[in-house]
């Protein structure tokens, strides 16, 4: 006996889930925008040849890269409370989570371009007489940035795809949003398939639109 | 204040480790204005080091270095010498440095690779750097190169426009750390011209080469380092063709093993 499906039920309820979807993007760019700036902060540190500011950030970097994100989305909702009293909405505790945990990865997407610029570069920049801060900004960060780019691009759908465990504190992003629709309508097959297609187009437009621009990019170095 | 022949550089029971390995083992040196000196010696006896520690790339483990009749650092516990980083760019923006491996910023142009020292450390206008940058190009012989990105130039080319770079600065001294060594045989002759060329100015210059013909008409002065010790210390003629030291005839000798 086949299955029939039925997608108008999907179709009926499309503005829960588009809703959904975008707040969805708003974690996604919330969470990016914290990592990022911690990220950066803990490169730095790791950077910055002092083992006073090298060592909390190695420590802080292995702890996030190493523990499931689903632990730290339920201790910022559920653990901050008891431990300190502190109650936060679910998307302030998601996002908490989301940046903290993708700092860590952030940083290592930092390290590692900044790294890959060839020392000849820092000691050709030093042999001017620049600055540490300058020749970062000069010489090192515009070669770093071309080699970020992909693996940046990387984390950041990855991050995307971990906010949907935002669900299980209630905020009311795609996932969630799917399930409130699977109850009312008993249809999970034709719901999750759907947003499986909704993220494919997301992200799929979004890595061909970083591609265009790499490639841009690319050709702008070579010219 | 810059009177041709006055000591521009001097250098002082210079001493460099790396961990426990001595490297440079009592440099003192003094250079005066307008030397031309070459830097011989055979591989790991020193000579990057050597010429690393004067425009303190490497920060020497002991001893004085005196640019222009200041000393370079402050003195600390047990001989060592303390460094502040903004004194250090400034010594580095007087005292250029041309790398084996040219070292060009891959992500600028020539011309802004030439620019970038005058704009960002001399803090010149980009109207004037632009200006300057050009000159230089054109003296090295790229003139019509200044838009072209390093990956587009040959390596005699990139050499070039890294020695322009250096120009830029109007270091008032330069050192060259065998700054054909990584190049084809047949491009080697033009950054030689080139070099050759700038004795005009004048400048004060320390290259490190293992071209014995180059630094034989190049040089004022030639030194022979041997596991991090000058060894000979005199006139091309001299060091050359009648070596004091049996050791520096021995390295001279290989090199005219070969001859047709
Ligand atoms: N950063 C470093 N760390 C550890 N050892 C080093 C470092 N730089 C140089 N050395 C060592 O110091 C010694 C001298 O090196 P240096 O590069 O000055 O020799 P060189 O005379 O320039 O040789 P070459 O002709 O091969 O360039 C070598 O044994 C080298 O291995
Ligand atoms: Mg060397």
């Amino acid at each position: 006996m086949g299955y029939v499906w039925d997608f108008f039920a999907v179709a009926r309820n499309a503005d829960i889930l588009l809703a959904g979807l975008g707040q969805t993007m708003l974690l996604s760019v919330c969470g990016i925008a914290v990592g990022v700036a911690i990220g950066g902060v803990l490169a730095a540190m790791r950077l910055s040849g002092r083992r006073t500011l090298s060592w909390p950030a190695l420590a802080f970097t292995e702890f996030y890269r190493n523990t499931p994100p689903l632990v730290h989305f339920f201790w910022f909702f559920y653990g901050l409370p008891m431990a300190f009293g502190l109650t936060l909405p679910p998307f302030a505790a998601a996002l908490a989570a989301l940046g903290v945990q993708s700092a860590a990865f952030f940083a290592e997407v930092f390290r590692g371009g900044i790294l890959s610029v060839e020392t000849g570069q820092w000691e050709a920049g030093r042999a001017l007489g620049m600055g540490r801060a300058r020749l970062m900004r000069r010489i090192i960060l515009p070669q770093a940035a071309r080699r970020m780019a992909a693996p940046f691009v990387e984390r950041s759908f990855e991050l995307v795809k971990t906010t949907t465990l935002a669900a299980a504190l209630a905020f009311h992003e795609t996932i969630y949003s799917a399930m409130v629709i699977v109850t009312q309508t008993y249809r999970p097959l034709e719901v999750y398939t759907v947003v499986a297609g909704l993220f494919f187009v997301v992200l799929f437009s979004a890595s061909q639109l970083a591609e265009w621009l790499e490639a841009r990019g690319r050709r702008a170095g070579a010219r | 204040m810059t009177v041709a022949g006055d000591v521009v550089l001097q250098v002082e029971d210079l001493h460099k480790s790396f961990g426990s390995t001595e490297v440079l083992k009592g440099i003192d040196l003094s250079v005066r204005r307008g030397e031309r000196i070459a830097i011989l010696g055979s591989s790991g006896s020193g000579k990057s080091t050597l010429l690393r520690c004067l425009n303190v790339l490497e920060m020497p483990t002991r001893g004085r270095l005196i640019l222009d009749g200041e000393a370079v650092g402050k003195p600390a516990a047990g001989g060592a010498t303390r460094y502040r980083e903004a004194e250090l760019n400034r010594l580095r923006a007087r005292v250029g440095m041309v790398f084996q491996q040219f070292n060009l910023f891959p992500h600028m142009t020539a011309l802004e690779n030439v620019m970038e020292g005058p704009l960002s450390v001399l803090g010149r206008s980009r109207a004037e750097a632009r200006r300057t940058a050009q000159r230089h190009l054109e003296r090295v012989g790229l003139g019509g190169k200044a838009d072209a990105h390093p990956a587009r130039l040959s390596g005699g080319q990139q050499q070039r426009v890294a020695i322009a770079r250096a120009l830029a600065m109007d270091p008032e001294v330069l050192l060259f750390d065998e700054p054909t060594s990584s190049l084809d045989p047949e491009l080697v002759g033009e950054v030689l011209g080139v070099i050759n060329d700038l004795s005009e100015d004048g400048r004060t210059m320390l290259l490190v080469t293992h071209e014995l013909g180059f630094a034989y008409h190049f040089a004022t002065r030639i030194l022979f380092l041997h596991e991090g010790r000058i060894l000979e210390d005199g006139p091309p003629e001299q060091v050359l063709k009648s070596p004091r030291e049996e050791r520096t005839r021995r390295f001279l000798d290989r090199f005219t093993a070969f001859r047709f």
